[in-house]
């Protein structure tokens, strides 16, 4: 929705026009229907979320976003993923402030706030700290096979 | 003027967490870019690949134990939510009780029933099991399939047992099933379930000798359960595990020498195995003038640290002040999972690691999306 990036004019947003949820009603009935039929074709553990994720937009820029300072919506997610990405955005010299809060407790929303030097977008920080994200998932799981290879063939366990 | 980089030692003394008496210091990671001027700390792959390291220290199905050497504290909790919330296992979800005549309330034996453990084959577990379909949108619940929903029996009647002795007194040989078990729950395959889950791969209680509820003659337990896929965030039955926790390295530096009785007290001061008494050697005393003049006398030296309860036990003793610096290494995760038995406690940190990877894909996904 780029119509809520104002990269003109004046960045300060008057409290009003910045409601603490952008998440429209779900239409819930859509969401059900083609997660049967992804089924099969899934491997291993990333199967579940997936689906789900395939046909709602779960994440959403929030009203009095700017190119570099924006404020993104995370439905269905917490301090799993808040925290984890707070810090591999904030390891990027690109970003002048990132963190994220969970509005209230009974919503089940999260908030990531991202301000950037200029040069990069928020949209851009937000997109290479979900990567960052990744590959760092992949050493911490190569490195755990080596060292379970490891083990066991020093405690004489066939894998 | 240009400035110096870190040394190698300031840079280990930057990851450790100071503990005192009353009070902790610098607890808070500093390797972000800026925070340190002429440092560079923004994320590198390759400089994490080389800096992260793991040691597995144990490896059972049940219990399994590992450091994650290198990571910040908000991966590292990441991981350890999601196991406990995100990792996915089969439970029984829905309960038909045809007739409860035993004591134990309807609600309470269903509530029993949904927390027993049960495992199966690993690769029907891993390769059949599907999500169950969403109810329909009139509200009914979706038709189920083999490969979600696997029907359990519990039927059970107690009665008298003819053989018993005239002054027996122990209800379980007085009595035909006096007591029920999770053995006693039947495992009724139907259409694909018998190609993945017959033999040893049944789906079958983790732990056959849980109590569910006690009979005397007359009463009877006939009911039929669903099992379904969940999730630990759903309910606590669904967990994988039992506990997955992790705690930090501690460390300590004994700065002055602790010699002689002080030595035994100071050992005695930390669980077992972590402070060890040595003999001062003729190295010694060359090595470190303070030896000079003790040697043949005992001196506490650090065996392992990791065993370290961190009790502080050691800082309320006068006679230690100032020889000893108690500690923890910020980025060093002693994790411990325990696995309630229906997937291996390493798989479950493996799945844990691939749920995180996957979180942030589909988010990447639908970036693309919202820009859009």
């Amino acid at each position: 929705m780029p119509s809520q990036l104002k990269t003109s004019g004046s960045d300060d947003v008057s409290m009003d026009d910045a409601p603490t949820s952008h998440q429209p009603q779900q239409d819930e009935s859509m969401m059900d229907q083609d997660e049967v039929e992804d089924d099969e074709e899934n491997d291993g553990e990333e199967e579940e979320e997936e689906e789900e994720e395939e046909e709602v937009q779960r994440v959403k820029l929030l009203p009095g976003s700017t190119e570099t300072a924006a404020s993104f919506e995370f439905a269905n997610e917490g301090h799993t993923l808040g925290n984890a990405l707070r810090y591999v955005i904030m390891k990027n010299p690109e970003v002048e402030f990132c963190a994220y809060a969970i509005p209230h407790p009974s919503e089940a929303k999260m908030n990531v706030r991202i301000q950037t030097y200029e040069g990069t977008t928020a949209i851009q920080a937000l997109e290479k700290g979900l990567a960052d994200l990744q590959d760092l998932c992949d050493v911490v799981n190569d490195k755990f096979l080596e060292a379970r290879q490891k083990f066991q063939e020093q405690n004489g366990v066939t894998a | 003027m240009p400035r110096q980089p870190p040394t190698k030692e300031e840079l280990e003394a930057r990851k450790i967490v100071g503990i005192n008496l009353e009070t902790i210091t610098n607890v808070h990671d500093t390797n972000y870019p800026g925070h340190y001027p002429g440092e560079d700390h923004s994320w590198d792959i390759e400089k994490f690949k080389q800096e992260f390291s793991v040691e597995i220290h144990k490896n059972d199905p049940y219990e399994a134990s590992f450091s994650l050497i290198g990571l910040d504290a908000s991966i590292a909790n990441a991981f350890r939510r999601i196991m406990i919330s995100d990792i996915p296992t089969l439970a029984i979800e829905q309960v038909f009780l045809n007739n409860n005549t035993s004591v134990i309330q309807d609600e309470v034996l269903c509530h029993r029933l949904g927390l027993i453990p049960f495992t199966a084959g690993k690769e029907g577990l891993r390769n059949f099991v599907e999500w169950q379909a969403k109810p329909r949108e009139t509200g009914e619940p979706a038709d189920c399939r083999d490969s979600d929903t696997f029907q359990l029996e519990l039927k059970v009647r107690c009665e008298h047992n003819p053989d018993a002795g005239p002054h027996e007194t122990d209800p379980t040989k007085l009595y035909k099933h006096a007591h029920v078990y999770a053995r006693d729950i039947k495992f009724n395959p139907v259409g694909r379930q018998y190609e993945w889950f017959t033999g040893e791969n049944a789906i079958r209680p983790v732990n056959p000798d849980i109590l569910i509820a006690k009979l005397r003659p007359g009463q009877e337990i006939d009911l039929n359960m669903h099992m379904h896929k969940g999730v630990g965030s759903d309910h606590a039955k669904f967990s994988p595990v039992a506990t997955a926790t992790y705690r930090i390295l501690p460390v300590i530096d004994i700065v002055e020498p602790i010699l002689g009785r002080d030595a035994e007290k100071f050992q005695k001061c930390f669980p077992q195995g972590v402070i060890g008494l040595e003999k001062v050697t003729a190295e010694d005393g060359k090595r470190d003038s303070r030896y000079l003049g003790h040697e043949g006398e005992l001196k506490a030296v650090v065996l392992d640290a990791m065993r370290d309860t961190v009790s502080r036990e050691c800082l309320r003793h006068d006679e230690f002040k100032n020889k000893v610096k108690l500690g923890r290494k910020r980025d060093h995760f002693i994790y411990g999972v325990e696995s309630t038995g229906q997937l291996e406690s390493d798989d479950i940190f493996l799945q844990s690691v691939q749920h995180l990877k996957a979180k942030a894909k589909t988010f990447e996904k639908q970036l693309v999306n919202m820009v859009r």
